[in-house]
């Protein structure tokens, strides 16, 4: 049993007219077997715990903590945090010109894992798992997300979640820009890593659509940076009803802040 | 701004306002000539106009109109204020560009095919200079000086099924000068090796007759030992529906300058020029290239990709397209792509395209140098690889694309090798 916990995070990055604080104070504990959604509107900061929490060197955290079983996560090197076992499937995997799929994959789980995967295992578990992703063999030969469509980029990150085993998983946005098929086979990429019940994940979206998919034991609503209201599943339905407008006009129930950018 | 009048004058011209002290379109004006009257090779009428110029445009500044000859007295004595060797650290150069080159030459071991001849031919063999004239200095001094020509020779129609590797081996520091010529006859089809090694200084002229329908692979490699001095004026005439991929990788010597050319001699001529270099702290990696679009519905495409790290580390890559008013339905494009790797090391790049006639398919020419990017670095490292492996994956896929065009496994594999052990210097 892991618990990636978050104690009153704050972070800021440097834009042109100076710093910008986005993040203003978050509390969240996560521990393994629970599915925790992040909900929010545009510009609310979502993608921004997902990136700090992986380490992303655009943002500074200016005080608070995250630990992962009481190690200091703030104090890891990018790297570092993988090896931990925290992956963050991103909204916008870059491409990486020139390194194949293949070896990107086994130099990856050789970092994670401290030692080279079995070749012959290794070779079927990728392939086993890709085809339960529906993304085609030759992908492998491919250079890592080059020429990838949006669909088969989240495809691929999955894919890696899947394989590479992490304690935490923090999707950023996963579900945005899938077809309902697509977005039905990274449901089940996920499900299945997370039924294997070492995992906690942190599901971070802006729709309500791929709840239907993964079911969260935790639904927290985020707005301006700061958590605005938790709750259970039921609190997912209400948002689909009823959108975040509430939390813009300050007439919901907790006390938010009235800002919120489009 | 200069009021622009021709499409000469538009494409490739100096803007009329200084952007940077002390550069100009062309790059750094490394001489106080330079500095005091500009002079950028393919400015053409417009140089005259030139704000921070003042003084008159040098006659020669299309390509076009540069000086070829046999005879190295009709080359002036260098300066180094030269547009094509005002990168180049001439004291490096060992009298390449002063001595008489009457050092021994390389070694050169030829292997391949029974069909393709091998011959080592005197100064007056009828096959020397059909491909190429000196367009410098130093390559007209090796042309001057040569003793012995070797020609390799591809049968008509003759498909070689295994490459041909020619072996140069320098032994003597002795300035010296070397000649070869590939014949790719008719319709035949071939790979070629020039495996640069050992420790030399040379000045080498290699002519590359591709005839008609014929298809020719040249890679030229330059793994020469820290203290070797070379220049290699690369020329090549391209025949009718021929073509021609010349792939040049330069990661050893202390300077090493190629000068690769294509000229389409008719119609229906393809030429694709890679290039790979890696430059390490104090080497001197220099390429400039010329295509010479001299004749319609011709094709080109040039890709020079480089890595440099380390104190004074330093690649030149200029890059001259000519489009002549023949050649209409041309296409080409060419660009060059610099990793910096760390501080200290300086790339100089200047991608030239004159063209003189409107009729055309398509030309393109592009230049980008930078720093690693970041968030490739940080999708590999989120996935747990340390920095210093990432590093290695991204500069080594960089530079894959150019490895991958070569098609032959075994040096494939061995440049993979040899990036491999370029990017191991740098985690030290």
């Amino acid at each position: 049993m892991s618990t990636l916990e978050i104690k009153d995070l704050h972070v800021s990055i440097d834009t042109e007219q100076g710093t910008k604080e986005i993040l203003k104070g978050v509390s969240l504990t996560i521990r393994t077997g629970e599915t925790h959604a992040i909900m929010g509107p545009n510009g609310s900061g979502k993608s921004t715990l997902a990136s700090t929490i992986a380490g992303h060197p655009r943002y500074n955290v200016t005080s608070g903590s995250i630990t992962l079983d009481g190690e200091d996560v703030l104090e890891m090197s990018v790297d570092e945090r993988a090896r931990a076992g925290v992956f963050l499937a991103m909204q916008y995997p870059v491409e990486v010109p020139g390194v194949s799929m293949t070896n990107f994959l086994r130099t990856a789980k050789t970092a994670i894992d401290g030692e080279a995967p079995k070749l012959r295992t290794w070779t079927k578990d990728v392939k086993a798992a890709m085809e339960q992703l529906r993304i085609d063999a030759d992908f492998a030969q491919r250079n890592v997300n080059e020429g990838f469509s949006g669909g088969e980029k989240k495809r691929v990150e999955i894919l890696q979640l899947e394989l590479f085993k992490p304690k935490f998983a923090v999707l950023d946005e996963t579900d945005s820009g899938l077809d309902v098929d697509a977005l039905k086979v990274v449901s089940e990429g996920v499900n299945r890593a997370h039924a294997e019940g070492k995992m906690g994940t942190l599901l971070i979206t802006h729709y309500t659509r791929i709840l239907r998919y993964i079911k969260p034991d935790f639904v927290h609503v985020f707005v301006d940076g700061q958590v605005v209201e938790e709750g259970g599943p039921e609190l997912a339905d209400r948002l689909e009803e009823e959108g975040y407008d509430r939390y813009a006009k300050g007439a919901g129930t907790a006390a938010a802040p009235v800002a919120v950018q489009a | 701004m200069t009021e622009i009048t021709t499409e000469k004058a538009r494409i490739g011209a100096p803007s009329a306002q200084p952007f940077i002290d002390g550069f100009t379109e062309e790059g750094e004006s490394l001489s106080p000539i330079n500095a005091a009257g500009s002079k950028a090779p393919l400015a053409g009428a417009s140089a005259k106009s030139h704000s921070h110029g003042g003084g008159e445009g040098v006659p020669d500044s299309s390509r076009a109109g540069r000086l070829t000859s046999y005879k190295l007295a009709d080359f002036k004595p260098l300066t180094g204020l030269e547009e094509d060797w005002r990168f180049t650290p001439l004291k490096r150069l060992r009298g390449l560009h002063t001595e008489v080159l009457s050092g021994a030459a390389p070694t050169v071991i030829v292997k391949g095919p029974e069909d393709v001849t091998v011959e080592g031919v005197g100064r007056d063999d009828q096959r020397i200079g059909t491909a190429g004239i000196p367009e410098d200095r130093v390559s007209a001094n090796a042309w001057e000086n040569f003793a012995q020509a070797t020609v390799v020779t591809i049968p008509s129609e003759f498909e070689a099924l295994t490459e041909i590797t020619i072996d140069i081996e320098g032994t003597s520091l002795e300035a010296a000068a070397q000649h070869l010529v590939i014949v790719a006859k008719k319709f035949s089809k071939a790979v070629v090796v020039l495996n640069h090694r050992g420790s030399a200084v040379v000045s080498e002229n290699v002519e590359i007759i591709v005839e008609d329908g014929a298809s020719l692979t040249v890679v030229s490699l330059q793994e020469w030992n820290d203290d070797a001095v070379h220049a290699s004026s690369q020329q090549a005439k391209i025949g009718r529906d021929a073509k021609l991929k010349h792939v040049m990788v330069s990661l050893g010597g202390d300077l090493v300058r190629v000068t690769p050319s294509a000229r389409f001699t008719a119609p229906g001529g393809e030429a694709e020029l890679f290039g790979l270099y890696f430059a390490d702290a104090g080497q001197h990696l220099e390429q400039r290239l010329f295509v010479d679009h001299a004749v319609p519905n011709c094709k080109s495409n040039v890709l020079y990709k480089g890595a440099l790290q380390g104190r004074n580390a330093h690649a030149v890559w200029v890059g001259d397209v000519l489009i002549r008013k023949e050649a209409e339905g041309t296409d080409t494009y060419e660009a060059n792509r610099n990793l910096l790797l760390t501080d200290g090391a300086r790339a100089d790049s200047v991608p030239n395209l004159e063209i003189e006639t409107g009729l055309i398919e398509g030309a393109g020419h592009a230049s980008a140098t930078g720093r690693m990017d970041d968030e490739h670095l940080f999708y590999l490292m989120a996935r747990g690889i340390p920095e210093s492996v990432a590093r290695r994956l991204v500069v080594r896929g960089f530079l894959n694309e150019i490895i991958q065009q070569i098609k032959v496994p075994s040096i494939e594999e061995r440049l993979t090798e040899a990036v491999e052990h370029e990017l191991a210097l740098t985690d030290n």
